[in-house]
């Protein structure tokens, strides 16, 4: 195999927990005694899991266990992973930013990494400046950036600013000439973390654009990272999933996406749930949230009616509440909120609050759904986070587009075609 | 794979002498863009711009001859006070910001350092060279003045052959700076106490080194810490060379390059062990 860009093997890397400023210079000694004796580190003995939620008992934590994988040239790989799976821990110790704890990478080509855009800008030099700067910070040559730099200029839009001082750009200039230094950097390989979230949607295309123009045109090898599943699968071939710092799946991107989703608490078969008991010295609690639709386990057809069902228990008077639920992405971005209109609650009681969501709104997502009761428009009595996980099914598809439709709703629109002359 | 095919890798533990001179060697572009850009970003927004760099050199300079000279009394070897001094202060100052910025290059830089990877030799090496320009222009003022008192006012002193001395000194001052820096920065990524150390031990360590008296007032029983001072045969040398006046010898400049030489070697040595993970404890 000789068209490998990149391979690691074992690699580990240890964080350690809590407090490192003070009481070191004990355990540096203790560190040093027990290497002069040629022992194992004793701070680093106990392995365990990245696992952020469970409290382990040592202060030493793996945010990469035993990484294993190869990936070869020209692919275009999404790292895919919850918040803390390790996925910026990689991106660093591949970037050279960290050291790895154990294990090497080794591989072929010059890397250039993009993991926050615009590092080493200084506000006061003026955009030519900085090109060369940063340019020169990311390893280009002086000679490389002269040559590059009217692309450069010309794909960030910025040649009536160029001799201007970056502070006095827009924020969105100022990213925009950030990413085009980075992209045009002559490199094999090039890793980015989630820098597309800046910028506004026609410029996240432009560089989503030079990313695959970089990956599938160049032969270059992307790493990329993102939350945003639908530019991963627009983007890349190849997917790993990292989980707890371990790779839970490496393969098509496709699987690797789908094994993602998987990972998330699906209470498949609970298309009901409790929420609490009734408890009387509570003003105001919600006891449970169920979905009545047609599909099985938690999911639903987008093109049918579904109803979700709240029932809450008050013993208060409430005046102007509001029941709000909160449509999230896996990742936690919100993608709409359906409120109820204002409600005057004058008996205590259990209630249900009942919502209907129309066919041909949703896609064939996975829904992370929050439930939250504001009481006179601003006090939030309470919030219920991840309440239920709901997936949506296309059970019917016309036209001959066979792939999923990208996007986090999916409305059915009026569409007119008429003939003109 | 194939061994040929590699040629690059990550591993936990590089050899300590892994200088990465020659990766450094290849960021040279960004060296001067750094050095560029520190003067650049300097002086903007400023009225009196670079004139900045003449400012502090000559308040001290007065200062230093009203305190020491005026009401202190302190002998001047028979130089005149204002000139006496600001070959003392240029010297000291060049080595003072070369130390105190080196020292804090991993605070200061955390941000770039946490984001992308390049040489971090750099980075200290673009602090003692953007001082270089500082201390140049500093230079010119105290020739400014040489030839005012030797022309204008008359005063009697002659520069020796030793004058050829300086570039030597420079570079015996800058790499001082450099590893002591290194060293404390290297330190100050665990251990923050030492910052607060640096500004001051600085400014203490200056009264040990013949900055504001010369090496001739000493009294015998203290001398010998004076001259334990690698920075003070530093400071005599180029006093000697370029006013006649202050005391040279070889043995005491020797003496400084070899602690100079010590300092640097360890300083690159434990800056390039710490610059690996520093990110993770900074």
């Amino acid at each position: 195999m000789s068209n490998i860009a990149i391979k690691a093997e074992n690699l580990s890397k240890a964080y350690q927990l809590g407090e490192i400023g003070t009481g070191t210079i004990s355990r540096d000694l203790e560190r040093w005694w027990a290497k002069m004796r040629g022992k194992e580190d004793p701070f680093l003995r106990i392995g365990e899991t990245n696992d952020h939620s469970s409290k382990g008992t040592s202060n030493v934590v793996w945010s990469l266990k035993d990484i294993n994988f190869e990936i070869e040239q020209g692919d275009a790989v999404g790292i895919i992973g919850r918040n803390g799976a390790g996925k910026s821990t990689l991106l660093k110790v591949l970037s050279r930013v960290t050291s790895p704890t154990t294990g090497t990478i080794s591989g072929k080509g010059r890397i250039a990494s993009l993991l926050e855009v615009g590092t080493g800008f200084h506000p006061e030099l003026t955009g030519r400046e900085n090109i060369f700067l940063n340019g020169a910070i990311l390893g280009m040559r002086k000679k490389e950036i002269t040559r590059k730099f009217d692309e450069i200029v010309d794909f960030a839009g910025v040649e009536r600013f160029i001799d201007t001082p970056v502070k006095r750009y827009s924020s969105g200039m100022y990213v925009r000439l950030a990413f085009a230094v980075a992209a045009h950097l002559e490199s094999e390989i090039l890793i980015v973390d989630e820098v597309l979230a800046v910028g506004d949607a026609e410029f996240q295309k432009k560089c989503l654009g030079k990313m695959n123009d970089v990956s599938k045109g160049e032969g270059r090898t992307v790493l990329f990272v993102s939350h945003n599943i639908v530019s991963i699968k627009s983007l890349c071939d190849k997917g790993i999933l990292l989980e707890n710092g371990k790779v839970k799946y490496l393969g098509e991107i496709n699987q690797t996406i789908d094994s993602y989703q998987n990972t998330f608490p699906s209470n498949q078969e609970a298309i009901f749930k409790e929420i609490s008991d009734i408890d009387k010295s509570v003003g105001f609690s919600f006891l449970k949230i169920e979905i009545v639709s047609t599909g099985l386990e938690g999911s639903f057809p987008i093109d049918e009616f579904i109803e979700i069902k709240i029932q809450a228990y008050q013993n208060i008077k409430i005046d102007s509440l509001n029941i709000n639920i909160f449509f999230n992405s896996p990742d936690g971005t919100n993608i709409f909120v359906t409120v109820t209109d204002l409600l005057y609650l004058n008996e205590a009681g259990i209630m249900e609050f009942s919502c209907h969501i129309p066919p041909n709104i949703l896609n064939d997502n996975l829904y992370v759904l929050d439930i939250m009761a504001v009481r006179g428009g601003v006090t939030v009595i309470e919030h219920i986070k991840d309440a239920i996980c709901i997936q949506g099914v296309e059970s019917l598809r016309t036209g001959v587009w066979r792939d999923k439709f990208p996007g986090q709703i999916k409305p059915k629109f009026k569409w007119l075609t008429k003939k003109l002359n | 794979m194939n061994k040929t095919n590699i040629n690059w890798e990550i591993k936990p533990q590089s050899s300590l002498f892994d200088l990465k001179l020659k990766s450094t060697w290849e960021y040279r572009d960004l060296l001067w863009l750094l050095v560029r850009r520190d003067f650049v970003s300097f002086y903007k927004q400023t009225i009196l711009g670079p004139l900045w760099f003449f400012v502090q050199p000559v308040l001290t300079t007065i200062m230093f001859t009203f305190v020491f000279g005026k009401l202190a009394r302190i002998s001047t070897d028979g130089l005149p006070q204002p000139l006496f001094y600001m070959a003392g202060i240029t010297a000291w100052n060049y080595f003072a910001d070369c130390l105190t910025k080196t020292s804090t290059v991993f605070k200061d830089n955390a941000g770039i350092f946490g984001k992308v990877y390049f040489p971090r030799l750099i980075m200290p090496l673009s602090i003692v060279v953007s001082n270089l320009v500082r201390f140049g222009v500093q230079f010119l003022l105290f020739i400014v003045y040489m030839a005012y008192y030797y022309w204008v006012v008359g005063a009697s002193f002659a520069p020796t052959m030793y004058i050829l001395l300086f570039p030597i000194l420079l570079l015996l001052m800058a790499a001082m700076g450099l590893g002591a820096g290194m060293i404390i920065s290297a330190m100050t990524t665990k251990y923050r106490d030492l910052a607060f150390l640096v500004t001051f031990g600085v400014q203490l360590l200056m009264y040990a080194t013949t900055v504001v008296y010369p090496l001739s007032t000493a009294k015998a029983e203290y001398k010998w810490i004076i001259e334990a001072n690698p920075m003070t045969a530093i400071i005599e040398t180029m006093r000697y060379g370029f006013l006649g006046k202050g005391s040279f010898s070889w043995t005491s400049l020797g003496y400084s390059s070899g602690i100079t030489f010590l300092l640097l070697v360890f300083g690159v040595i434990i800056f390039n062990k710490v610059e690996k993970n520093f990110v993770d404890t900074v």
